[in-house]
Order: structure tokens, then C-alpha cells, then sequence
């Protein structure tokens, strides 16, 4: 066989691997909802006002809340696959249309957080292992140390008081200053320039996360034989260090961003209620204050399957960097 | 070499422990030094730190904001502990089964950690939170949800290698029951790594609690830093220090448990140490 088509076998069988995980979260989903006090009808004869018992009885029968759990789980399985997620009565908008709409910012401030806390991980990482126990491998333990230890929303509020309200550099929250109208190249500067902050602050967590993964990779790579007749060749460290080693001590590192992407996303829930950004996160925390629980069965639905699809991704950026990993 | 000299090599881990019973002993002696109740009035609103009284200032309501890092230390450290506990306890009874009988309950146990992995961990708590009501119950219960399966996963590879060797077989020989050889035979020969997990995720679950409480899902009977640093983010213009001193708190406790684990994994498993 091919190697690529050996390849696209190995995506397809990954993907057919993410179903029964999905399957089971949807699952997991339907019976959280079972769990909460009240139902449907309860939040909207509770809207109401007021509702017989009669009318309530007949709601229920319409909305098939009668039916035993068993069926009314599969109505719920079809309605996630036809992306029905509910209705939001606090939005008076379907749950899929507000969880979507809000997906946008959610993954500009993922995507650059992720480019910020690898990029300055492997750097930092890179530089502790090459220094290993001089003033710099110290500081940069140190600071992984602090970082690894610091709750999300103080750094976040921290920062606000440093950089908005004392130097007035940064915006304190939002994402885009909506009463100047920007458009095109303007307003991609307006909202980098609203991105640095919950940026900085989402990034410190993972970045002392893969400052410690990368320095412990470096060292490891360091012992392994090809090193040893690298340096035997006569090689300098420095080539043996960029040429040699880096690319292998970045794997675990790639990985490793992959299997964090959820708990990025449940950070971004904390970030960006401090910054008002206005994504999923933002959404949960409103959907929470609301007692909005369709929303908030809605984002966390999403969230996982964004988990699903981003583990895939990288599953497959991995087999192409790795050429050592069987795809068959 | 003893365990204690072992672990005092480590300066750091020395320096997390005194920390450590220094808010033990905060937490103990907060009655005493803060006998109103901290969310009560005690004073000037907005006192910046050091007037009107206020060690560290007072908030828009004139809560006493020292008092709250007091009264608020024994609420992170009983739910980090609870919590790691509780996950502790149902992460080595699943690992230990999944381990030793392998099979299907292996098969179960594997596809369910793998379902945890992918789940955003801190969007599944504040949902279950949000739906048991906030209480204490309600937040331990959803950090040790969220948190058992790293131990299941660590213990189950513990009891699949210690499976085959021979003191287990020699049990086996003997007619020791399952249960018998699981818990007085195989458990203690895991030990040192259980402790160490549920050392770091006692602070973990420190963080979980913070956040939950800051985005208002605490205990609303119970004072936390997280909340005090929720309630006092709108004062950031006008009162920085209500959000900083709490902060600083779980910063401190946080880091101080987290070197005592690294400190904890020194001593007992000398073998990984060159690894990290």
C-alpha cells in the first residue's frame, strides 16, 4: 500500500475513533440535564408567570417529555445531530445560533495563545536546558514555578491594573472599539490590540507548562546516542542543539498542546469574563448568571467536540512530523 | 538515608512546607485574631491598607478584607483536601480493579478516562455545580469528579505491572484472596506515587475552587478568596487591593503545596529524579 493512502486509512480510523467519545459526551450531556431540577416546561411556565397543572401536563406530552427516558434520549441524540442544541429563553434565540455565533472570538484568542505559550515555551525551555543549572535555567524554573501556581483571573485583573488603568496602554475589556466603525486593516489592529491582555494572561499557565515539558525533553534528547556521534563528528554545540535535537524535543511538546486544548478552553471560560471578551467563555458565565442550563449544556457540548477535533488535528500533524510512528 | 532528610535536601520543599503550617495555622487561628464574621461590616468602607485599622483595607462594604484571607484559608484548604480525597479514594478503587482483573472492566475504565481527558475539566465542574447548587457538598463533589481519573490511570498501571511479579504470585499460591492481596500486598507498593499525585492536585483543586468561586459558584455561607477577589474586580479603579492580598493568597498556598509535592517526589521516588 501507498504511504498516502496508508495515511488517509490511519485519519479515517482516528475519526471513526472520536465518534463513540462524542457519543458518549452527548450521552453525558442528556443525563446532566435529567439531573437538574425542572424542566423545560418549568422554565417556561415559570416565564410565564403563572400555568395550570393541566396545561403544564399538555405541554410536556407536546414536548415529549412524558415519554420515558429511554426515547426522549433518543430525540435528544437527533436533535444534537440535526445541531438542534434547545432553545436559550433568556437569548429568545436557539442555543446552536448563539454558540456559534460566539465561536469566532473564543478561537482568535485559543489560536494566539496557543502560538504564544508553545513558541515562548519551546524558547524558554530551549534556553534552560542549554544553561542548565547557571542564573538562567534558575530564572526560568522560578518564573515556570510562579506562573504554574498563579489563578487565571488575578493575572488577568493584575494586568488590568498595571497596563489599562495605570498606564493606560491596553484596553480593559472587549474585543473591538465598536463606536469608531473600524473596518478592514484598522479593525484587525483594533482587536490585536484588545487581544494582548487575555492573551497574556490565558498564555502564562501553559507557558510555564511547556517551558518545564520542553526543558525535561531537551534533557532527555541530550542522552541519546545520535548526540553522542554528533559530537563525535566534531559538530558545534550550537548546530547540534538547533539541528539535532530540537526537532525531536518539540514531540512531546506538540502533543502535549494537544491534550491541553480543553483544559485552554475551560481557562478561557475565567479570561474572558475578566476581559468581557466577548466568546464562549463570556457566553457560560452569562448563560450561569441567567440559570441559562440549555446554554450551558450547549458551550460544553461544543467545547468537547472542539477538544475532539483539535486532538485530531494534531494526531495528524504528528504522524507527518514523525515519520517513527506507524500509521498503518 | 531517612525520608525527612531525603525531603530537606530539597530546600525549596522546606521552604513550601513552612508555608504550608503557616496557613494551617492562620487558617486554625482566624477565630481568634478575627472573631466577627468576615463578611459582616467591621468598619470604614474602601480603606486602603494600613487605615481606619484594616491590616490590608476594607471593600465597598466595609468587610475587613485580612479577616476574609483568614476565615477564607480554612474553605481552600478543607475543599482542596476533601476534594483530592474523595478522588483519591474512587481513583484507586477503579485504577486498583481495572489494573488487577484487566478484561472488560479494564476496557470500561479506559474509555471512560479517555471521555474525562477530552472534556473540558473546568467547564464539567462549574456544570455540575451549577445544576447540584453551590454548597460545599456540591464543590467537592465536582472537583473530585473531575480530578479521579489521573489517579485511576496512574494506579491502574501500577497494579498492571506489579501484576506479574512474584511476592503477588507467592499471595496467589498461599490462597490470599483478591481483595486481601490488592489492599495489604499490592496498594503499599504504590504508595509513594499515589502521594505525590494527590499532593500536586490538592493545589489543583485549590485553583478549580478559586475559580468557581470567582465567577460566583463558592459556597455563598462561606468566605473564599476566590470570592473576595470576584467581588472586589469591580473596585479594581478605585480599590486594587481588595482583588490583589486574596490573590496573592492562593498564589502563595498554591506554590508552596506545589514545591512540597515536587520536594514529596524527590524523596520517594529517588529514580525519577533525573527525569525532570
Amino acid at each position: 500500500m501507498s504511504q498516502s493512502s496508508k495515511r488517509i486509512r490511519y485519519v479515517l480510523k482516528r475519526l471513526l475513533q472520536a465518534i463513540p467519545i462524542i457519543l458518549a459526551i452527548v450521552v453525558l450531556n442528556f443525563f446532566l440535564l435529567q439531573l437538574a431540577e425542572g424542566d423545560a416546561v418549568d422554565v417556561l411556565a415559570g416565564e410565564a408567570g403563572s400555568a395550570t397543572p393541566e396545561y403544564m401536563a399538555e405541554l410536556r406530552a407536546k414536548f415529549g417529555l412524558d415519554q420515558p427516558l429511554i426515547v426522549q434520549l433518543g430525540v435528544y441524540l437527533k436533535n444534537v445531530v440535526m445541531l438542534d442544541l434547545g432553545y436559550s429563553f433568556r437569548h429568545e434565540m436557539p442555543v446552536s445560533q448563539l454558540v456559534f455565533d460566539r465561536f469566532i472570538p473564543t478561537l482568535i484568542l485559543m489560536s494566539s495563545t496557543i502560538v504564544i505559550a508553545v513558541g515562548f515555551g519551546i524558547i524558554l525551555g530551549l534556553i534552560a536546558a542549554t544553561g542548565l543549572n547557571t542564573w538562567r535555567d534558575t530564572a526560568i524554573s522560578v518564573f515556570a514555578l510562579i506562573t504554574y501556581a498563579t489563578p487565571l483571573f488575578w493575572v488577568g485583573l493584575m494586568l488590568i491594573v498595571v497596563f489599562s488603568l495605570n498606564l493606560g496602554w491596553f484596553p480593559t475589556s472587549g474585543m473591538e472599539n465598536f463606536a469608531m466603525f473600524y473596518t478592514g486593516w484598522d479593525r484587525v489592529v483594533d482587536i490585536a490590540h484588545h487581544l494582548v491582555l487575555p492573551t497574556i494572561t490565558l498564555s502564562l499557565f501553559y507557558l510555564a507548562l511547556y517551558t518545564r515539558l520542553m526543558r525535561a525533553s531537551v534533557l532527555e534528547q541530550q542522552g541519546e546516542d545520535y548526540v553522542t556521534t554528533a559530537r563525535a563528528k566534531g559538530l558545534t554545540e550550537r548546530r547540534i542543539v538547533f539541528v539535532h535535537v530540537l526537532r525531536n524535543a518539540l514531540l512531546p511538546v506538540v502533543t502535549m498542546a494537544g491534550v491541553q486544548v480543553g483544559a485552554l478552553i475551560g481557562g478561557s471560560v475565567i479570561v474572558e469574563s475578566v476581559f468581557a471578551w466577548p466568546g464562549l467563555g463570556m457566553l457560560a458565565f452569562e448563560a450561569l448568571f441567567s440559570r441559562d442550563l440549555n446554554l450551558l449544556l450547549g458551550i460544553f457540548l461544543l467545547s468537547a467536540s472542539l477538544v475532539v477535533a483539535v486532538n485530531l488535528v494534531v494526531d495528524i500533524i504528528y504522524s507527518l512530523l514523525d515519520p517513527r510512528i506507524e500509521v498503518s | 538515608m531517612t525520608f525527612w532528610k531525603l525531603f530537606a535536601r530539597n530546600r525549596s520543599a522546606v521552604m513550601g512546607l513552612v508555608i504550608i503550617f503557616l496557613i494551617i495555622f492562620m487558617a486554625l487561628t482566624a477565630p481568634l485574631f478575627f472573631p466577627a464574621d468576615p463578611f459582616s461590616l467591621a468598619g470604614q468602607p474602601m480603606s486602603p491598607p494600613g487605615e481606619n485599622g484594616f491590616l490590608l483595607g476594607s471593600d465597598s462594604l466595609g468587610r475587613d478584607v485580612a479577616a476574609g484571607i483568614a476565615h477564607g484559608a480554612k474553605t481552600s484548604l478543607l475543599i482542596g483536601l476533601l476534594a483530592t480525597l474523595v478522588a483519591v479514594f474512587v481513583g484507586v478503587i477503579m485504577g486498583a480493579l481495572a489494573g488487577y482483573y484487566g478484561g472488560f472492566i479494564d476496557n470500561l475504565l479506559m474509555r471512560a478516562t479517555e471521555m474525562f481527558q477530552t472534556i473540558p475539566s473546568f467547564i464539567f465542574a462549574i456544570l455540575l455545580v451549577a445544576i447540584m447548587k453551590p454548597s460545599i457538598e456540591s464543590i467537592v463533589i465536582a472537583i473530585a469528579v473531575v480530578s479521579w481519573p489521573a489517579v485511576a490511570r496512574l494506579v491502574r498501571g501500577e497494579f498492571l505491572s506489579l501484576r506479574g511479579r512474584e511476592f503477588v504470585q507467592a499471595c496467589h499460591t498461599i490462597g490470599m484472596n483478591d481483595i486481601r492481596i490488592m489492599l495489604a500486598e499490592m496498594l503499599p507498593n504504590c504508595l509513594s506515587p499515589i502521594i505525590v499525585i494527590g499532593s500536586l492536585m490538592v493545589a489543583t483543586a485549590i485553583l478549580i475552587e478559586s475559580g468557581l468561586a470567582f465567577l460566583g459558584l463558592g459556597d455563598p455561607n462561606i468566605m473564599s478568596w476566590g470570592f473576595q477577589v470576584g467581588a472586589g474586580r469591580t473596585l479594581l479603579r478605585s480599590a486594587w487591593w481588595v482583588c490583589t492580598f486574596p490573590g496573592i493568597a492562593i498564589l502563595l498556598t498554591v506554590l508552596a503545596i506545589n514545591l512540597v509535592g515536587e520536594g514529596l517526589n524527590d524523596a520517594l521516588n529517588p529514580r525519577l529524579r533525573e527525569r525532570t
